[in-house]
């Protein structure tokens, strides 16, 4: 592990102004925006039925984090500040709008059972408050790390509640049945009820690993 | 018959299939200012009121898009539209009522970024909803998010006085009462059709 940070440090130190992990780590564990900061839970909730939505959502995310991050860093000497909410919607809009067409070229399918969620990133409050807390007071470079960090952290927290939810109410696993026939589905977890449960339950260990440090 | 169908709407909207407890729209104020009974209703019915402009609003920019082929600028005029809009009621309560503008914080500018706004404007165009069934979908769902928020707030006002371990304490415990609500509200479907 501490050999792997160093490898990230060279890497991606070189397109940072200074170098350091540590706007890359903080997203993944001690910031993680789920299950530390509690920020944009509608999607969390809404599409982590399925371990693959879980993976999707994430994924587009982090695409959309990471451009807006970049722009709105990029941009952040211009943007006059009484304006600069309006801004950094308009623009985070304008890649999900991308995002939205380019995954229904991909797949259809996927399109379907994420639904309006896709269009949902935009009110995604994890975005806007990185845009606003981070990017926009921090070189390209560090926003750059931060906005992978955060969605590298964001679709791990999506993942365990994906995985757990399908696992328990479908037997399954990325659509590979896992338990014997015999097993009975708790229906629940796929229910919205489950979304609740499963978070609560995450949060739960979380707060108690934090205690015991 | 047109009455039955706009009732059906408002209940669906409201109850089977509540904006919070089965969407999960609008989490973010419904754990931030579910605290205290007070504060949650009215804002209920700030959300509700911000949700009837721009249902209405976003009928129109939906037949205007469509009329000049634009269906990609959906999207980011919805959102131009709530975001004026919130800044509307945001002076006004500002205005009126300084108390609650403080009470409310953070929370008042964030109705922007409120996936249930956005949400029902894009339901209730993926929907194809008319004028009259938009504005009633969206005083369904402004019914159902103060409903949600309400129970809540009324819950946690009682926890506050119960003995729970310290881990449970906070969002967690929220979320759990959250499930458990969403588990009887399933006992709606069905309803009003």
């Amino acid at each position: 592990m501490a050999d792997n940070n160093k490898r990230n440090a060279g890497f991606l130190g070189s397109i940072a102004t200074a170098p350091s992990t540590d706007e890359f780590i903080k997203g993944l564990w001690r910031d993680n925006p789920v299950f530390v900061q509690v920020l944009g839970m509608c999607p969390v909730l809404a599409v982590s039925n399925t371990a693959e939505n879980a993976l999707a959502m994430g994924l587009a995310t982090t695409f959309v984090l990471l451009m807006s991050n970049i722009l709105v860093s990029s941009l952040r000497n211009f943007i006059p500040k009484q304006v600069r909410i309006a801004s950094y919607i308009l623009i985070i809009a304008t890649f999900v709008t991308i995002i939205d067409y380019v995954i229904q070229a991909i797949s259809i399918e996927l399109h379907k059972s994420l639904g309006a969620f896709i269009s949902l990133i935009v009110v995604n409050c994890l975005i806007l408050s990185r845009a606003e807390a981070f990017a926009s007071k921090n070189t390209i470079g560090k926003s750059i790390l931060d906005a992978l960090g955060m969605g590298v952290g964001f679709t791990f927290a999506l993942f365990c509640l994906g995985a757990v939810r399908e696992l328990l109410g479908n037997g399954s696993l990325f659509d590979y049945s896992l338990f014997p026939a015999n097993f009975q589905n708790w229906i629940v977890m796929i229910l919205p009820a489950g979304g609740f449960f499963t978070l609560a339950i995450w949060l739960l260990l979380f707060n108690s690993m934090k205690k015991k440090e | 018959m047109q009455e039955e169908s706009l009732w059906y709407i408002f209940i669906n909207a409201s109850l089977v299939n509540n904006f919070v407890l089965a969407y999960f729209l609008g989490i973010c104020p419904f754990l931030g200012v579910s605290g205290k009974m007070d504060t949650a209703s009215k804002m209920g019915a700030a959300v509700t009121f911000v949700m009837l402009i721009s249902s209405m609003c976003a009928y129109g920019i939906h037949a205007f898009l469509v009329a000049i082929n634009a269906p990609f600028l959906q999207l980011i005029s919805f959102i131009v539209v709530i975001a004026s809009t919130v800044q509307l009621v945001e002076m006004f309560i500002k205005k009126m009522s300084p108390t609650l503008f403080r009470a409310l914080g953070i929370f008042l500018p964030l109705i922007t970024t409120n996936c249930a706004i956005l949400g029902l404007a894009l339901f209730q165009t993926s929907k194809g909803y008319g004028f009259v069934e938009s504005v009633v979908y969206a005083l369904g769902a402004g019914a159902g998010f103060t409903l949600a928020l309400v129970l809540i707030a009324g819950l946690r006002e009682q926890l506050d006085f119960a003995e729970v371990p310290d881990v449970v304490k906070g969002t967690a415990l929220t979320l759990l009462i959250a499930g458990i609500l969403s588990l009887s509200f399933m006992g709606f479907a069905g309803l009003g059709s």
